[in-house]
């Protein structure tokens, strides 16, 4: 099995940690001249997206997780899992809930989206940056409030709850970024 | 790293910021008649410390295997029982496997020794010393002298004469520190808190130095029999980062071959290469006179005086770019 010792500890780096597949953020090598040397690494769980930091004895070695972020094209939900595809190879793999978590709500077919594969099985995926979604529900625009102040919650087709400007209605096409879960602008045909 | 970068690591600000400090350093030492001296970097002998790992290569295709200094302390210490009297130097060392923000496996060290000075006297020097190469760079508060045991006890509470390894751990869990892969070595544990929990608790813009070292961690200091006893050594940090090393040395020939073949009972244990001992500086030791004598890491004086981070900024160029 694949191991990496911690010299070799660098951001992006996926190793096993108690039995899931993380990736490193950062990774600090710390050492009194006379003395133990130590690795303090801040690492992300990629199955439930936590961050934590631990601190290796220098010299340890830790099993690699076969770990791959690849572009795939969101198709169809078949009632149990979302199905993505590889574009270039064309294979189709079905990412289950917990893998897409919060994020299901940006979910659009034929998006383009990050899916994080381990054993070649989706365990997470990740949104564009942008995406744009159609607003299903929101109530009118109350005329002549124009205090601007905070704008109205609209849900949109994918189940996403997004604060749009009043002007906003039913049916418009609006830019979210998905990173904040704000409206970024109206999308005009 | 594409390697087509041939650009410094180190602006041209930051080296003749270098330049100043090591004619500022120069000058200190010329003013008090401490001698300038160069030992060798290849010796057949290389230090026996556990966690230090010396470099090695070969000067001819049928000589022994030579090594790389870690320090010129075994050099310059055979200087002085030869009767060279207070001597100082600029070596370049190298530690294998030692890279990261701080580290770089070949660095400059400043190293000097004064006969007749224990390890009180010597922190004053430095203590001068630092000051003057800071003093037109950033702003120093004043100097803290702690003991390595009020240090402990001042930042977080913790005696560590008194706690055992259990209690340590014990700290460290509390702190929320997860730990892998370190056994029971009560050393260990120590170095992990200190690095971990004391040094960023530490005055900020300070020299701080501390002295009296558990007895575990004598190196090459004199132990005072105190209870608990301590070795008589001393670090000297500054925002965090291990500046300095010293110790008033130790003269007895028997107990430091005892201390190597401790180090290297450990370093076979640990599945590392059991070096040569140095038969020239044992054979030395007992012609030495008393004294003192400290390392200080020119590097990371340059760091502070540039005000960066990382030693790569003041490196000309760097091994692994």
């Amino acid at each position: 099995m694949a191991s990496y010792s911690t010299s070799e500890f660098k951001s992006g780096l996926k190793i096993m940690l108690d039995g899931d597949p993380c990736s490193i953020v950062e990774n600090e090598f710390v050492k009194p001249g006379k003395g133990q040397a130590f690795n303090r690494v801040k690492i992300r769980n990629l199955k439930t997206g936590r961050v934590l930091e631990k601190t290796f004895k220098s010299g340890e070695s830790v099993e690699a997780a076969d770990v791959m972020d690849t572009e795939m094209q969101y198709l169809y939900n078949d009632g149990e899992a979302w199905y993505f595809m590889e574009p270039t190879t064309f294979e189709q793999l079905g990412a289950d809930e917990k893998a897409l978590g919060e994020n299901l709500k940006w979910l659009k077919e034929q998006d383009m989206w990050v899916v994080t594969l381990w054993n070649n099985v989706p365990i997470a995926a990740t949104p564009p940056n942008h995406v744009v979604l159609t607003v299903a529900e929101t109530d009118p625009g109350v005329r002549g409030d124009t205090s601007g102040g905070g704008g109205k919650p609209a849900t949109c087709d994918t189940g996403a709850v997004v604060r749009v400007p009043l002007f906003i209605n039913e049916g418009e096409a609006i830019k979210v970024d998905t990173r904040t879960g704000e409206y970024v602008g109206r999308v005009k045909d | 790293m594409t390697g087509d970068n041939d650009q410094p690591t180190a602006s041209l600000a930051t080296l003749q910021t270098r330049a100043r400090i090591r004619k500022r350093i120069r000058a200190f030492f010329d003013a008090k008649n401490v001698l300038e001296v160069e030992t060798p970097i290849l010796a057949r002998a290389g230090v026996t410390d556990p966690h230090i790992d010396s470099l090695q290569t070969r000067w001819s295709d049928w000589s022994e295997p030579v090594y790389l200094q870690t320090s010129p302390e075994y050099a310059m210490k055979r200087l002085l029982a030869a009767g060279s009297g207070a001597i100082y130097q600029f070596s370049r060392v190298f530690r294998y496997g030692e890279r990261g923000r701080q580290h770089h496996p070949e660095f400059t060290m400043l190293e000097w020794y004064r006969p007749g000075y224990d390890h009180h006297r010597l922190m004053l020097e430095v203590d001068d010393l630092i000051r003057k190469c800071l003093s037109e760079h950033i702003k120093l508060e004043q100097s803290c002298f702690w003991s390595y045991q009020r240090a402990w006890q001042d930042s977080i509470g913790l005696d560590p004469f008194t706690a055992d390894v259990e209690g340590l751990k014990a700290f460290v869990k509390q702190q929320g520190i997860e730990v892998s892969g370190l056994d029971d070595d009560h050393d260990s544990w120590l170095q992990l808190i200190m690095t971990h929990c004391v040094e960023p608790a530490l005055p900020k813009n300070t020299l701080v130095f501390i002295y009296d070292f558990p007895a575990s961690q004598a190196a090459l200091a004199k132990m005072r029999h105190d209870a608990p006893p301590v070795a008589e050594r001393f670090e000297l940090f500054i925002n965090g980062m291990e500046l300095a090393n010293g110790f008033h040395e130790l003269t007895d020939a028997d107990e430091q071959r005892q201390r190597f073949e401790v180090d290297l009972r450990k370093r076979q244990q640990m599945g590392k290469a059991v070096m040569p001992v140095d038969e020239k500086l044992l054979a030395a030791l007992p012609a030495m006179p008393e004294c003192a004598g400290v390392a200080v890491g020119v590097d990371r004086l340059v760091m502070i005086a540039a005000g960066v981070d990382r030693i790569d900024a003041v490196l000309s160029f760097v091994v692994d770019e």
